[in-house]
């Protein structure tokens, strides 16, 4: 009963295939990208989509989705770098209220979701339309640059050693992400939470029916999945120059993007949070790489588009073949 | 057999419109497995539901290891020591086995669960079983049978006294039956007490020590199995008066022409070798026990499910001669002629939350069309006319199905496959969850129908029904048609004894 998976079957390998696979191809076509700066950089703009995607995948295990990871991770990091600019909020402060913002947001949507019934789909675009309304009501939001006080939250991702042109930069967030990977990882297959996400996923009402608490497991998914996108805005302040009222829309279909490809199953009872990380690697390289080699960015969507597409269609193939044998 | 563990009393239990339960007596004894029988509809498993707290009893006692007790859900029966092995799986597919059996409760070392320690247990009660299951395949994996024994294990390990299977063997093959028996003989040996719930004669004469049978809710008598017969059994279970005269005999004439044709169908296990013939203006009843097949053969005839082989032919009505035809999906089907009216009438028959007029023209639009543009007068016409035919009662066509009652519903869903003029209708259980008047309006134009030339076949669970309906009889069991008969020669006894796996 007991076959070695082959590694070919496992998602996560394909794609981390294509992304040593983009990656080679990036390295022998463009100079530019050869460069120790642009790999900073690259690593720069994934750091809040990881997180995202992180965050996301627990939604996407029950079955479920949260749209509002987007605007949401924006309308944080506009609050609280507000608060920081006009009302004289320490950073510190400003990073917990973006974790607790996001955790706030979560939980809304875990109990519309887990208790009050709503579809995932149409909870989390209300919360999306909200937080994009709240972020919006803030001015753009520059928070301190590394020079002024304050500004040490950006050495969170990247720490810098020496100074001027001597200076060395090192990508710190990379690392930070990875320890998260296998936390989070732990947390999916070695605990009462992640299991239980994976059953209700899986088949809700025979989990409430081993006597489960499936509306608080239910809220608990949301929760973890806000206070993550709470994180991913302190990350998305200390990359953007600028964060600008308004924007965000669009961001989480990246991080949602990046679950999927990651094997993460469409509808629900499965998924890894490795696979996502590899996921949303693979989608970053697509959206910031492809540009190297000289694609104009309505190419990187279609391809972005098509990958996905792929992605999902091997899970249905996988499948489809499961049930031919059973 | 040892000392009572288990009584229930004077159970009663009623939900809007059906006295489910009707005072029923019911007792259990420790080292015994007594069989619940009883037909579809009389009452097994609502006790069972009452028994285990799902449903909450209007009046009667339940008395449990010599205590007045009340289970409020599940888990309280679980604990006590009460567990039911469901006919459908609790189970979660994309969990392993271990994970399963000790979901909700899982050994813990700190905030890491030790499956090490839930691999090791489940082995441990597999051993006690005597099966050999790997606790680390996932559920999903595994196959129906495998996957009861994991239901079983859960239900020992939580240190069960009363143990119910509710049919457990309708899913199973027969080295698995085998395997489930040893396993009841085993547990039986233990002192447990074992409820039997199970439609298969022959099972209970191998398994159980006694037979309680109901009917219609309420408690007929306690046999014990190997003082009586099967024919014991049987008249316990079907002696009801039946207060509509059944069908004596054919309405339909002898030379009628065969207009459906149905020639060693398979579908899954649910459909084997089915071949039967429909003649013009004839009702063909579909008798069986639940899970019989019958649903299935009627999809797949419909082109709903799919299907491994067979041939069906419709008659042509141009040349008035049998024609082979391939059904693919329902649109083949429709196109052949044949409407279909699903059991689940909420769910597949009417878009209630639309107008009669939408429902009615929903098959055939493009008859009402002018290009794209819906001819609304005409439409309305149409329905209109149908509303008169069929005597549906509603203050208008536009009125929303949802506000109508189920016996006017079902007329809707009549009326859309009379709009697309089908000649060959398929309902399955017409009057289910409709009440005794709109019944009998149902029934009269199912005759009428069969009187204007449409052909019917008539799925029902209810003897009676299929008894005052019928021109012909079908009989199926597992899968397989188990007979045939003319409404001439049709008894409940002999319906039921070939619906009770009794392959002449």
């Amino acid at each position: 009963m007991t076959k070695k998976k082959s590694l070919l079957n496992d998602q996560r390998f394909i794609a981390a295939l294509v992304a040593i696979v983009l990656v080679v191809i990036y390295l022998i076509f463009s100079k530019e990208f050869r460069k120790y700066t642009s790999f900073l950089s690259m690593l720069d703009f994934s750091y809040y989509d990881i997180l995202m995607a992180y965050g996301v995948t627990f939604p996407l295990i029950t079955g479920g989705v949260d749209l509002s990871i987007g605007t949401g991770m924006v309308c944080y990091a506009l609050v609280a770098g507000q608060m920081v600019r006009n009302n004289g909020l320490p950073v510190g402060a400003a990073i917990v209220l973006c974790l607790v913002l996001g955790l706030a947001i979560g939980i809304l949507n875990g109990v519309l979701i887990g208790v009050m019934g709503l579809a995932p789909f149409i909870a989390t675009l209300s919360t999306c339309m909200i937080t994009r309304g709240i972020g919006s009501m803030c001015s753009a939001t520059p928070w301190p640059t590394t020079s002024q006080a304050g500004g040490w939250f950006h050495s969170i991702f990247k720490w810098t050693f020496g100074t001027g042109r001597q200076a060395f930069k090192f990508p710190f967030g990379i690392i930070l992400m990875l320890v998260l990977m296998f936390v989070l990882e732990f947390v999916l297959n070695h605990t009462k939470f992640g299991r239980y996400t994976i059953a209700i996923g899986s088949n809700r009402e025979a989990t409430a029916l081993s006597g489960i608490n499936v509306k608080f497991y239910h809220v608990m998914v949301y929760a973890v999945c806000g206070l993550l996108v709470g994180f991913s805005s302190v990350a998305y302040a200390a990359v953007t120059p600028t964060v600008q009222p308004g924007t965000g829309a669009g961001l989480e279909m990246d991080a949602i993007g990046g679950v999927f490809v990651g094997g993460v199953s469409a509808t629900g009872g499965y998924g890894s949070i490795i696979g996502s990380f590899i996921g949303t690697m693979v989608i970053m390289l697509l959206k910031t790489g492809l540009p190297y080699i000289g694609l104009q960015s309505n190419w990187q969507q279609i391809i972005t588009g098509a990958v996905l597409i792929i992605s999902v269609m091997i899970d249905i193939v996988k499948k489809k073949g499961a049930a031919a044998k059973a | 057999m040892g000392d009572v563990i288990l009584t229930m009393k004077g159970i009663d239990k009623s939900f809007p419109g059906v006295h489910a339960l009707d005072h029923v007596d019911f007792e259990v004894r420790r080292g015994e497995v007594h069989a619940l029988m009883g037909e579809n509809g009389a009452g097994k498993s609502t006790l069972m539901k009452v028994l285990t707290g799902i449903y909450k009893k209007d009046s009667g006692t339940i008395t449990y290891e010599g205590k007045e007790v009340e289970f409020h859900n599940t888990r309280e029966a679980q604990d006590a020591g009460i567990v039911i092995v469901h006919q459908e799986l609790n189970m979660v597919g994309d969990l392993t086995v271990a994970q399963n059996i000790f979901i909700g409760r899982e050994p813990v070392k700190g905030i890491r669960i030790d499956d090490k320690k839930m691999i090791e247990d489940s082995k441990a009660l597999f051993d006690k079983l005597k099966i050999e299951i790997d606790p680390t395949a996932k559920m999903k994996d595994l196959t129906v049978g495998k996957q009861q024994m994991c239901e079983i294990a859960k239900a020992i390990s939580h240190n069960a006294k009363v143990i119910i299977f509710d049919e457990p063997s309708a899913a199973l093959t027969e080295k698995e039956i085998d395997d489930l028996f040893a396993i009841i003989r085993d547990l039986r040996a233990q002192n447990m007490g074992i409820v039997y719930i199970s439609h298969r004669m022959d099972e209970i004469k191998v398994i159980t020590d006694r037979v309680t049978v109901m009917r219609d809710g309420g408690y007929v008598g306690t046999l014990i199995t190997k003082d009586c017969t099967k024919e014991d059994i049987i008249n316990m279970m079907v002696g009801r008066v039946i207060y509509e005269e059944p069908k004596t005999h054919s309405m339909c004439p002898p030379d009628a022409p065969v207009v459906l044709k149905v020639e060693n169908l398979n579908a899954g296990r649910m459909v084997q070798d089915v071949s039967f013939e429909l003649h013009k203006g004839e009702i063909l009843g579909f008798s069986g026990l639940m899970g019989a097949g019958r649903t299935e053969t009627a999809r797949a005839i419909f082109g709903a499910d799919p299907k491994q082989s067979g041939k069906i032919s419709i008659m042509n009505k141009q040349t008035g001669k049998l024609e082979e035809v391939t059904i693919n999906s329902p649109v083949d089907a429709v196109k052949a002629g044949i409407g279909y009216l699903s059991e689940d009438r909420r769910r597949y028959g009417v878009v209630v939350g639309k107008s009669i007029i939408e429902n009615s023209t929903l098959a055939c639009l493009e008859d009402y069309s002018h290009g794209i543009f819906i001819d609304k007068a005409a439409e309305k016409k149409v329905t209109e006319k149908y509303i008169e035919e069929l005597a549906t009662k509603t203050p208008g066509p536009d009125q929303l199905v949802m506000n109508l009652s189920g016996g006017n519903q079902q007329k809707v869903v009549i009326a859309k496959w009379l709009v697309k003029n089908s000649d060959i209708l398929i309902f399955d259980e017409p009057t289910r969850g409709i009440d005794v008047g709109a019944k009998n309006e149902i029934y009269k134009l199912m005759n009428k129908l069969a009187s204007e030339g449409k052909s019917i076949i008539m799925i029902s669970s209810e003897m009676t029904e299929i008894l005052r309906m019928s021109d012909r009889i079908v009989i199926m069991c597992e899968g397989k048609k188990t007979g045939e008969m003319d409404i001439a020669e049709a008894t409940q006894e002999s319906i039921m004894d070939k619906a009770t796996r009794n392959i002449k």
